[in-house]
């Protein structure tokens, strides 16, 4: 029985960002367990004051240089909001079908990139290039897939540039959608495989009970706006988000943290299948039942099942928007915009979880006031509680140093932080 | 990779693999994820370094490295202390992305104090920052990589040049060429501003292709003529507002905005 531990991860690889881990264990009890997010912060929010409105999605795709997408859709939605501008039903459509890509795109990169290494004992993927040619190479087409259709709709798969307030400066062509089509097609395939690979590997089995919380879906999995739902019963709309996210300063983060009914929560794919798990696709649902995840699922390491769940169904729902796309005349690209006084916001789903924008405007259309809350710093405190218990139960099990370093690391890659993001 | 041999050939002349770290300061990250985002090549552009460093995508990591990429820049004392460590090690010290070459859209916070950011944000916790400024404020910089995010085909193409023993030559005409070169309809006719005609080139006119315009995140052409652009744009009926927003975005066009401040005389 290991009674002593000490255990310094100073900048944890494979997450965006920076964060340390450190766990203490004398005499088999834990005697310290902490998440520590050091990322420098940014000031988004600072700069922004005073600018034009049209700089807000432009400036804030770059909180994120993994959901840029993101970050832009909810700017745009909050910007909209409050000018009182309804998006057109062909540009919700191609907005939905691009942050389908962006969600496939990053948690793939998450999947494959990131979290595969720890279950097939390497240190990152490139290793993986001489033993697993055909995983890297799979995790190469979906992710260009969803990178390429990025391309198609957005102009740019990072920070992109057709997406504008109103809707898009230029469309894709329908020959460029049908393209689109045929490899989704091919790519729920490379899905199915993707979830073969997942089975063989060993998801460690911890739960702790958490409160989740996420978009509510009308009739869809939701993704772009609508009303807040935890599952602990808490239902806001979303320009309540506040209430949903009661941000807070602590000292062992540059990242503001968050709570609702508990000491924390948790926000992601786990925390989109625990609450609107009904609303899936029917084939990604076949895929969550096959491996054990249904609502409410409490193991922070099932994240990223929920997340290959997610794949499945953002492809299967995209080849349904294309189709409608493609059946459907073409309309003007873009709607004209006339700033006004008010208060907007923007709650989309990013890969992450749940990510709110929100812009206080004059009568000229600058920014008065702007907040954005990012899915990671909502989940900050979860991760902290999480590594604590698990950290517990791995000094009363006795296990060793290596064995406990690597679980914990894995319980934080398990959300897929992204931390600068949290900090902007 | 290990177990990889680590030399290559081009044209007859052995190569060697130069060992390269991808490292950031403050940003997004964006940048070095192009690396990743460029599924195609990926295997060719490993083949050709060796990543030894590159903590967004792997666990194992080595201080003794060749060409430093690194992405970001300088907001807090720390990363000075960073980056004086990184110049110590690299051969080649890269600023990698207009946050690295400029101070990105980092440096928009230095319009207002550090003390008003930092009481805007957080209240009165204490927490550090500084004025954003580019990584050549702190350490000799070999080579730039503009771009916000940098062009994945324009990386390559410099990395391949840095493995063989070529110059690495940025283009010295404006962003306006490649997009007359593209056939794109020009952005001021659709009603758009656009700093196309004094950015320097080297995207491919990327955001004027997707009839968005240029906001001059590469930075000025040489020879870029600021004053007589503003005069068009001005004609043309956008306003000053619109126009510094676009020069003030990626700070690399701050040598002409703080001149043009001093010149109608208010203290920028």
């Amino acid at each position: 029985m290991k009674l002593d531990c000490n255990i310094n991860i100073h900048h944890l690889t494979r997450v965006e960002g920076h964060g340390n881990i450190n766990i203490r264990i004398k005499d088999g009890r834990l005697q310290q367990a902490e998440w520590e997010v050091v990322e420098t912060p940014r000031f988004f929010e600072a700069m922004l004051a005073g600018k034009r409105w049209d700089n807000a999605p432009w400036i804030c795709a770059r909180i994120c240089g993994i959901c840029s997408i993101g970050h832009t859709l909810a700017s745009i939605r909050a910007v909209e909001n409050a000018f009182g501008i309804v998006p057109a039903q062909q540009t919700q459509k191609l907005r939905l079908f691009l942050k389908h890509m962006e969600t496939l795109q990053s948690h793939i990169l998450h999947l494959y990139f990131l979290a595969a290494p720890d279950f097939l004992n390497t240190g990152s993927v490139f290793p993986l290039m001489e033993s697993h040619p055909d995983v890297v190479l799979r995790a190469g087409r979906l992710k260009q897939l969803a990178n390429d259709v990025c391309d198609g709709i957005g102009g740019r798969r990072l920070h992109p540039t057709r997406t504008v307030v109103g809707g898009f400066t230029m469309l894709p062509e329908k020959k460029e959608l049908s393209e689109f089509r045929d490899r989704l097609s091919e790519a729920v395939k490379d899905l199915a495989l993707t979830a073969e690979l997942f089975r063989t590997f060993k998801i460690p089995d911890f739960t702790r009970e958490t409160e989740f919380v996420s978009l509510k879906g009308e009739g869809g999995y939701p993704f772009i706006g609508g009303d807040l739902i935890s599952t602990d019963g808490v239902l806001k709309r979303e320009h309540e988000y506040r209430q949903m996210t009661n941000e807070y300063i602590v000292v062992q983060s540059t990242s503001k943290w968050s709570r609702l009914s508990r000491s924390s929560f948790a926000v992601g794919a786990l925390a989109r299948v625990n609450n609107n798990f009904k609303f899936l696709h029917p084939a990604a649902k076949k895929i969550s039942l096959g491996f054990g995840l249904q609502p409410v699922n409490h193991n922070p390491f099932m994240n990223n099942i929920a997340q290959l769940v997610e794949c499945v169904h953002v492809v299967n729902e995209s080849l349904v928007l294309i189709d409608e796309l493609l059946d459907s005349a073409r309309m003007e690209p873009r709607q004209p915009v006339i700033p006004k006084e008010g208060i907007g916001v923007g709650a989309v789903e990013v890969p992450r979880g749940i990510l709110y924008h929100c812009y206080e405007f004059d009568e000229a259309g600058k920014i008065v006031k702007c907040d954005c809350v990012i899915p990671t710093s909502q989940n900050h405190a979860n991760i902290q509680h999480d590594l604590s218990a698990l950290a517990e139960k791995c000094a009363s099990d006795g296990m060793q140093d290596k064995d406990i370093e690597l679980l914990a690391a894995m319980l934080v890659r398990s959300y897929d932080p992204c931390i600068s993001c949290s900090v902007h | 990779m290990a177990g990889q041999d680590s030399f290559r050939s081009y044209l007859g002349v052995p190569v060697k693999r130069p060992r390269v770290a991808f490292l950031e300061l403050s940003s997004c990250e964006g940048c070095q994820l192009q690396i990743l985002n460029n599924e195609a090549c990926l295997p060719d552009f490993l083949s050709l370094v060796e990543v030894v460093n590159f903590r967004e995508a792997m666990t194992e990591r080595s201080e003794d490295y060749d060409i430093a990429f690194v992405e970001g820049s300088i907001t807090r004392s720390d990363e000075v202390e960073r980056l004086k460590k990184i110049r110590g090690t690299a051969k080649l010290l890269v600023a990698f992305g207009s946050c690295a070459c400029f101070g990105g859209v980092n440096q928009l916070k230095n319009r207002f104090s550090p003390d008003r950011v930092k009481r805007a944000v957080y209240g009165d916790a204490p927490v550090e920052t500084d004025i954003v400024r580019p990584i050549e404020d702190a350490v000799k910089v070999d080579l730039k990589i503009f771009g916000c995010p940098v062009k994945k085909e324009e990386v390559e193409k410099i990395v391949i040049n840095l493995a063989i023993g070529k110059a690495v030559v940025h283009p010295k005409y404006p962003v306006c060429m490649e997009c007359k070169a593209n056939a794109n309809i020009c952005l001021f006719d659709l009603g758009e501003p656009c700093l196309g005609p004094i950015t320097r080139a080297g995207c491919d006119s990327w955001c004027p292709n997707n009839r968005a315009g240029c906001w001059g995140c590469r930075g000025p052409a040489d020879a870029a003529n600021v004053k007589q652009l503003k005069t068009i744009m001005l004609e043309r009926g956008f306003s000053e507002e619109i126009i510094m927003d676009r020069l003030d975005c990626f700070g690399g066009f701050s040598a002409f905005t703080n001149a043009m401040g001093k010149e109608a005389g208010t203290n920028k």
